[in-house]
């Protein structure tokens, strides 16, 4: 096992719990950035538009700021063709998977009213229910999507 | 500048400053990289756990730290705390986490890292930010 990888995971996750925990004794709002960027996309809601676009800018900025900071703060796994650099890696398909993965993602975390950080991590810490049963049902099927993916029509690394 | 100025741009400060705090750790984790996720959630193949470790340390700080906010009665910049309060496990609830789930698989990107990785701009990952903008938009059609 890749010990470093995983201290890497540790270190980014308990950044990202200090950024809901902060989001929440600010502003009093859940950091579920399907919810966040969503709202601020398709409803643009008055008053209430300037710090989703803010939270945005920051989500974009943030591993720019590592870029910037130089090497080993990243943790890509493969450096593969096309990647730029060590902090994002590059897409693990071509732009026709993309299309429907993407509009899989976002008909989904809005009919479910979030995503794995406003599910998986506020709701859980919250104990939510809800949650806990949304987490459940898209990591099954995201595991079995890849399994299919993967091991039953074999397309290797880059699906 | 006026009081309420003031306290706007106060929001917008705090908004920015958790969302970089955010992007920063989904950079450090790696979850910037989908090669990552996929990795996770090959259970059958060279199985990573990465992800596993980014989400317990998420979880488990967001635990501890909401349950310090929540001594609070209101949030330090004004405004009430604003939490879900739907209980009922519907189809929509149920139905969507699946179909976000099959999307996850396939591209290893959910909206946080999808957008996080903006910065290495590539035609793959626009083609799926543009389709997931326009999956938010056919969600809040359908949910009408």
């Amino acid at each position: 096992m890749d010990w470093m990888a995983s201290l890497h995971g540790l270190a980014g996750g308990v950044l990202i719990g200090l950024s809901a925990t902060w989001l929440m004794v600010t502003l009093g709002r859940i950091a579920g950035i399907s919810g966040i960027v969503g709202n601020l996309i398709t409803q643009r809601p008055k008053g209430d538009s300037a710090w989703r676009l803010a939270f945005l800018l920051g989500l974009i900025s943030g591993p720019l700021v590592i870029m910037a900071l130089g090497s080993g703060l990243g943790n890509v796994a493969v450096n593969g063709a096309g990647s730029p650099g060590e902090v994002i890696g590059a897409p693990v398909g071509g732009v026709g998977l993309m299309l429907v993965a993407g509009l899989l993602v976002g008909v989904g975390t809005g009919l479910g009213s979030g995503c794995t950080s406003g599910h998986g991590v506020c709701g859980l810490a919250r104990l939510a229910p809800r949650s806990m049963a949304a987490t459940g049902m898209f990591l099954l099927t995201a595991l079995v999507t890849v399994y299919i993916s993967r091991h039953m029509l074999g397309l290797g690394g880059g699906v | 500048m006026s009081q309420s100025n003031k306290s706007n741009w106060m929001k917008t400060a705090a908004g920015y400053a958790a969302g970089l705090l955010f992007g920063i750790g989904l950079a450090v984790s790696g979850m910037t990289d989908p090669a990552r996720v996929v990795g996770f959630l090959d259970v059958a193949g060279a199985w990573d756990p990465t992800l596993m470790f980014v989400l317990g340390g998420a979880v488990i700080t967001t635990f501890i730290g909401y349950r310090l906010v929540f001594k609070r009665s209101t949030p330090l910049l004004g405004g009430v705390f604003q939490l879900p309060t739907k209980r009922e496990l519907d189809a929509k609830l149920l139905g969507g986490a699946a179909l976000f789930g099959i999307g996850w698989g396939l591209s290893g990107y959910c909206p946080g890292p999808a957008i996080a990785s903006l910065g290495g701009l590539s035609l793959p990952l626009l083609a799926m930010l543009a389709t997931m903008v326009l999956g938010w938009f056919v969600a809040r059609r359908l949910s009408a």
